[in-house]
């Protein structure tokens, strides 16, 4: 099908597209800080880039602490409920 | 109804003929049948029909308002979406349960009063539990009937509470409730359970991965959003809800992360995406009740988009598991891009349209100043493209070729992908279209640049850190235990240790009760047995002699 040789050549150029991405995020960090804030109903709202900051704390946190309580607490052998 | 058809007798009706019917027929009348639901529901009059009294009891088994109809509507749609959904599938019981599942969903939305909305409340676990049942294997038996139980509990706390609400506020009319002490937090109870909140949730993502492939559409769709429904309708501003939201979207975060079965990861993804509702509910704004009902409608659609995209890889391999899937982007590239659309809709991508209903509820929690709620949200919000949006199509699609080789998948499938797709991006274009629907008047702009700006960067730097930890995020091959682990593991443990100990115990007692009774039947038959002194025979010429001693002893008295 056209569509998956299409979806195909896009992962063929992964490292262009990669690239553009990097663009699309810097372009996106430059214009929070550049566009005057909105929003003052707290205080970060006003700092430009933090969007970006809490993005990528939040999904470092989550991963983390998620598999942290995973392998401390929750994690269990696929058969645990077969007996 | 006198004035009105209500919606439910239309789909009771539609499931009777679909029992009967076979093969095209059969496909034509549930196609109709969810059609006509559609029109129906959308030209109902606002009002109360069918009002009546019983046993005392004010009744009013129809009350049509804007909220109850934001509800209706999606149900509609998902019920028509669901009916296409599963055309293909040659199994009479499925079709029947579904139709009666969205009928009795329905019912509830429409109840004016406790009572009529007990009755659908228990009719909705009856029904659904089937489109469990139909997978027809022993792990859907099981949690089939582990869904029934925590159900069947649930429905009887709910039924004390109205019991007791009516004796305390003399009415059963459905309307906020009042805080009358017991009676309130058993009503509370029973919605939460069905809006499967922690600890409360575990039957959701316990049951709904073991269900059919076309019967998680449904069950996605109905009992958590009429839940929700009810939690509006009855308890806006109850604080506590916030915090049980947040924590709710949280829950099924870290859930999602440790989750390998990719219908049980988009399960959890359900009890995070009600958080967000459920805290709406608690702080109780014209703007947040607005948010949690416009983000049950969207999360309607792009939740039953999403199972459909995993149903539909369900159905083509055969695996469910991310550690068994991947590599299959370029033989089911049309499923892989409409399941897309659904995880963009959820993680709120702009131009979709999780974007205009999720950032009304967090933007009503920065306009009360609630910073932690806020800063919680948008974490949660985080983790939902982490999973739905990056982790599951990574690793189904992507990530390593597993040698798969599945057709895409049947065009009915497809098409109502397609549907629920449109309205996704429908509602994100055009969201005034969902904005008249919701019951209070919407002032919320979505689209503004503090808001794109913060949510673009908030998921695309997810993005980064998704990429930065690609080899920590992928399944693993185990389960993780959530409180459904207190009546699968420590209630059996505990059940089966009382049966060893009393077990023990009894027969302890027994051997006791033994012995003694050993020793009386050993004495008695040492007395009264053949041998026993008692049982000996008594030969007649002692009793003449016995007789001649009395009789000369009573001549010897009567001599002296």
């Amino acid at each position: 099908m056209d569509l998956g040789r299409l979806l195909q050549a896009m992962v063929e150029r992964g490292v262009l597209l990669r690239r553009i991405m990097y663009v699309v995020l810097a372009g996106l960090v430059i214009a929070d800080i550049v566009v005057p804030s909105k929003y003052d109903r707290f205080p970060w709202e006003s700092i430009g880039g933090f969007g970006a900051f809490y993005g990528f704390i939040s999904c470092v946190l989550i991963i983390v602490v998620s598999k942290a309580l995973g392998y401390l607490l929750l994690y269990r052998s696929e058969d645990y409920y077969d007996e | 109804m006198s004035e009105v058809l209500h919606p439910s007798i239309l789909l009771f009706t539609g499931a009777l003929v679909v029992a009967v019917l076979r093969g095209r027929l059969q496909q034509g009348v549930m196609l109709l049948v969810a059609a006509a639901l559609i029109w129906l529901v959308f030209s109902l009059p606002s009002g109360v029909f069918g009002a009546t009294e019983f046993l005392g009891i004010e009744l009013s088994p129809m009350r049509v308002d804007k909220l109850s109809l934001v509800f209706a509507s999606v149900f509609a749609i998902i019920t028509l979406v669901g009916a296409i959904y599963a055309l293909h599938v040659k199994d009479t019981p499925q079709h029947v349960a579904a139709l009666m599942y969205a009928g009795s969903a329905l019912g509830v939305v429409f109840a004016g009063d406790l009572v009529t909305l007990y009755v659908f409340w228990e009719l909705m676990v009856f029904t659904s539990v089937w489109l469990i049942w139909c997978r027809r294997n022993p792990a859907s038996m099981a949690a089939g009937f582990r869904y029934l139980l925590v159900h069947a509990l649930g429905g009887i706390v709910l039924l004390a509470g109205i019991i007791l609400y009516y004796l305390d506020a003399g009415t059963v009319q459905f309307a906020e409730i009042e805080n009358t002490g017991l009676a309130f937090y058993l009503i509370l109870i029973g919605f939460l359970l069905n809006a499967a909140v922690p600890p409360l949730g575990a039957w959701l993502a316990d049951a709904y991965p073991e269900s059919t492939v076309t019967g998680a559409i449904f069950l996605s769709a109905l009992t958590t959003k009429t839940a929700v429904y009810t939690l509006i309708r009855g308890f806006p501003g109850t604080e506590l809800l916030v915090w049980l939201g947040v924590v709710m979207a949280l829950w099924g975060v870290v859930y999602a992360v440790l989750a390998n079965d990719i219908r049980r990861l988009l399960a959890y993804h359900i009890i995070s995406q009600v958080g967000y509702m459920v805290a709406g509910v608690g702080m109780g704004t014209i703007m947040a009740l607005n948010g949690a009902a416009s983000h049950a409608f969207t999360h309607i659609l792009y939740k039953a988009l999403l199972f459909m995209g995993a149903g539909a890889v369900i159905h083509m391999t055969g695996r469910a598991k991310l550690t068994e899937l991947g590599g299959i982007y370029r033989y089911m590239p049309v499923t892989f891009l409409l399941y897309m659309i659904g995880a963009f809709s959820i993680s709120a991508f702009p131009l979709f349209s999780g974007f205009v209903s999720k950032t009304m509820v967090v933007e009503a929690a920065a306009l009360d100043q609630r910073a932690w709620v806020w800063l919680l949200l948008s974490l949660a919000s985080a983790g939902t493209f982490l999973h739905t949006g990056l982790k599951l199509p990574w690793f189904t699609f992507f990530g390593p070729d597993r040698g798969l080789k599945p057709r895409e998948a049947p065009l009915n499938m497809l098409v109502a992908m397609g549907i629920a797709a449109f309205f996704c991006v429908f509602i994100g274009i055009y969201p005034q279209w969902l904005y008249a629907m919701m019951p209070a008047t919407v002032e919320y702009q979505a689209y503004t640049s503090g808001h794109i700006l913060w949510e673009l960067q908030l998921l695309l730097f997810t993005g980064v850190g998704f990429f930065v930890l690609l080899k920590h995020v992928g399944g693993e091959p185990k389960i993780s235990v959530d409180t459904d682990w207190v009546y699968r593991k420590a209630m059996p443990a505990i059940a089966g240790g009382i049966q060893r100990v009393g077990g023990a115990a009894w027969q302890a007692m027994l051997g006791t009760l033994m012995h003694k009774l050993t020793a009386l039947v050993t004495s008695v038959s040492a007395h009264h047995g053949p041998q026993g002194i008692l049982a000996r025979t008594w030969p007649t010429g002692s009793m003449v002699l016995w007789v001649a001693i009395l009789l000369a002893a009573s001549l010897l008295i009567y001599y002296l």
